[in-house]
């Protein structure tokens, strides 16, 4: 069994979170605006600023969108986190597929970056949106992708 | 769904349009189609698109934009998108991502001085004067 892990972008010590995760599944087109309301409902009860609430809400379209075309679906959790030592509040989204992973990741993550309006799986754009960004993902055997993606509230 | 179409508006030769707060991908790309037809069917030479409700720009809304944009502009039309919500340019910088062969205006007026702006004047590529008289 082959794996693929990103290193995160920050040392990424779980946060803890704070009540319940609201889970949305993706898997019909009509999803995707769902999971962005949630997400931005999300930010606003957290009053992240405008800029980082557009940033959140712009990421969460690219991964779910991302989750709907090359995996065939799948699900995204939203979570409020609690970062140590020093109690900085966020949101903690989380998508999780079975698709067929992600051959080649760190590929996947530069893609995001051409030039000539959006090409590649907007992985690199999203985790450029967020603060903490981690990917594992399984090819052999195809196991899926699991992607989790914080914003803290600055 | 009526509610999801996008209203197109003409005024001289200049066709205008007001992008809603969030854009879905069937009624954005009925959109594009029906700018394309009108564009066409009523010699138009400009475009208005005003995203100044837009309040998300993922990179697919981005590439839509793109193309509406490059097919308005083989057809002969001039496009200036205007607008833009300082958030929304902020992530699609951050993004990497741009938006290239469209023109941008700050709001819908100054689009228009650009849109109308007499021919040899205004700009990298002439204006196409758009408006009668």
């Amino acid at each position: 069994m082959v794996s693929f892990r990103v290193r995160p972008t920050q040392p990424a010590d779980a946060p803890e979170p704070v009540g319940d995760p609201v889970v949305i599944p993706i898997s019909v087109e009509e999803d995707l605006r769902t999971a962005r309301h949630a997400v931005r409902a999300a930010a606003q009860r957290l009053r992240l600023r405008l800029v980082d609430q557009t940033k959140l809400v712009t990421a969460a379209s690219e991964l779910a969108r991302n989750c709907y075309i090359h995996a065939g679906g799948g699900e995204m959790s939203i979570e409020e986190v609690l970062r140590e030592p020093d109690g900085a509040r966020g949101i903690r989204l989380t998508f999780e597929d079975e698709g067929p992973g992600i051959p080649d990741p760190e590929q996947a993550l530069v893609d995001g970056f051409t030039t000539g309006g959006g090409l590649g799986h907007g992985l690199g754009g999203a985790r450029r949106l967020v603060d903490q960004f981690q990917l594992t993902t399984t090819v052999t055997p195809p196991s899926g992708t699991v992607i989790v993606a914080v914003r803290w509230v600055r | 769904m009526s509610d999801t179409e996008i209203p197109i508006l003409r005024i001289g030769r200049l066709l205008l349009a007001g992008l809603p707060n969030e854009l879905d991908d069937k009624s954005t790309a009925t959109f594009g189609e029906e700018l394309a037809e009108r564009l066409v069917a009523e010699s138009a030479r400009g475009v208005l698109l005003d995203i100044s409700k837009l309040e998300i720009m993922d990179s697919y809304a981005a590439r839509m934009l793109t193309e509406i944009a490059a097919t308005a502009r083989l057809l002969g039309a001039r496009v200036v998108v205007a607008g833009m919500q300082p958030a929304v340019a902020i992530t699609l910088v951050e993004l990497g991502l741009d938006l290239p062969g469209v023109d941008t205006a700050m709001n819908a007026e100054h689009a228009l001085q650009i849109l109308t702006a007499p021919p040899g004047r205004g700009g990298e590529g002439a204006g196409h004067g758009v408006l009668p008289g």
